[in-house]
């Protein structure tokens, strides 16, 4: 199918993208050489390929890039900040690290909220995430920690 | 041809349907794509709907509470607690933070699927779906919408604008069963809705049958604080499951019938 041109902005730096209507905009960044973001499922479930799009947290692999036309994209790479990162690596949130740079982006989505997170709430908010290697624990601890540093709190 | 189009007003939107039927409305694009991805679902051109502004409404009218197509279940779970709490819960259980946060209620009532999770709390709402097209608006009773398994009532040349909650009084529970506790697609949910001041109980199944079901033969037994058993037992007999890959349809009527006989009790002591 014909290919289109879509503009963007990915992580601050403008960028043309090639797609046709059944091209995500997961598939559509890759193409373009861009690994910010990993691809696995493709199906909503794994969360590999988490990013802000204009403010919101979503899968890439579900979002048409013809739709974002203009949009503002937003990955790890310009997301993730040293505290999360230190955490991360502090608490092994990290082992083979696919699943990584999605975390950080629905944490850091997470760490936005207005209040102070429960445990239970960062489960709730990391749960669109799947993680093979940790146990999630780690991942947990982490943006736990960081939201208490965050905060101000003892 | 142009294969993406980006309206900002329903009615530059709906013209382009009128025109172009073959477009295929998107939002949130959270379950459209799943097809797309895997390569069973064809799509030759979009409508997308992010930016119409007036889809993203929510309103309370006289008709009663007014939710634009377009309102994400990231809003709902959060803004509609006090509004709609049957509803709030559904759209709190739906996929995960990711989905939720572009996944559009009208992108549930356009698919029409049996699972979706917030269909059983709107029905229990009497929810009637306003359809949009170059001919004019109508408004469907959500019981009449749905006509099967991701079968609707809507033309080809119409879009879901909102939908409207008729009657969202008394105590409300939403629940459902599935494999874990997030990410996951009902093999059964349950909602219901009790107000005894009124006299008013409706209950509503969903993966349980063709579409989402409103049980109103169940209703008196959940009427009467004594009539739990019946009621689970009504409901039980009531819904019209099937075997599938995700439950058995003994499972799923089972497990529809355990979450009555709770329900039941658990309206009655907030009432």
């Amino acid at each position: 199918m014909t290919e289109h041109h879509v503009e963007i902005v990915l992580d601050g730096v403008s960028m043309t993208l090639e797609a046709s209507p059944a091209t995500s905009l997961l598939r559509a960044i890759r193409d373009a050489g861009h690994t910010e973001m990993q691809g696995a499922c493709e199906q909503g479930e794994c969360g590999s390929c988490t990013v802000v799009v204009d403010g919101r947290v979503q899968n890439a692999c579900l979002t048409p890039a013809m739709s974002c036309e203009s949009a503002v994209v937003e990955t790890v790479a310009s997301l993730l900040r040293e505290d999360l990162a230190a955490a991360f690596v502090r608490n092994g949130a990290v082992q083979c690290g696919f699943c990584t740079p999605g975390f950080v982006v629905a944490a850091e989505e997470a760490l936005a909220a207005d209040r102070p997170l429960t445990a239970a709430e960062v489960r709730e908010r990391l749960a669109g995430n799947v993680c093979r290697c940790t146990g999630y624990l780690g991942i947990i601890d982490a943006v736990l920690e960081v939201d208490r540093e965050r905060r101000g709190a003892p | 041809m142009t294969t993406c189009f980006n309206p900002t007003t329903l009615d530059e939107a709906v013209d382009l349907l009128g025109d172009r039927p073959d477009l295929r409305p998107v939002n949130g694009g959270t379950d459209v794509m799943v097809g797309v991805n895997a390569g069973t679902t064809a799509v030759t051109g979009w409508l997308n709907l992010r930016r119409v502004s007036e889809l993203h409404r929510i309103e309370r009218t006289e008709r009663g509470l007014r939710i634009g197509s377009g309102v994400t279940f990231a809003r709902i779970e959060t803004e509609l607690l006090a509004d709609a709490p049957a509803l709030a819960m559904a759209a709190r259980t739906v996929g995960s933070r990711q989905i939720r946060s572009v996944g559009t209620i009208g992108g549930t009532l356009a698919t029409g699927s049996p699972a979706g999770d917030s269909l059983p709390p709107l029905l229990v709402c009497d929810a009637e779906v306003e359809l949009v097209s170059r001919r004019g608006t109508r408004l469907v009773r959500l019981v009449d919408f749905l006509t099967g398994p991701k079968r609707t009532a809507l033309a080809t040349d119409e879009l879901v604008a909102a939908v409207v909650l008729g009657d969202c009084t008394g105590a409300q529970h939403f629940a459902k069963v599935g494999t874990r506790n997030a990410m996951v697609i009902s093999i059964s949910s349950l909602a219901a809705r009790l107000d005894t001041a009124r006299g008013t109980a409706r209950v509503a199944a969903g993966s349980v049958g063709p579409t989402a079901l409103l049980i109103e033969q169940a209703s008196p037994a959940l009427l009467r604080r004594d009539g739990a058993e019946e009621f689970a037992r009504i409901v039980g007999e009531s819904v019209t499951p099937i075997d599938d890959h995700r439950a058995t349809a003994a499972y799923r009527r089972t497990s529809v019938s355990v979450l009555a006989r709770r329900m039941h009790d658990l309206l009655w002591e907030v009432v």
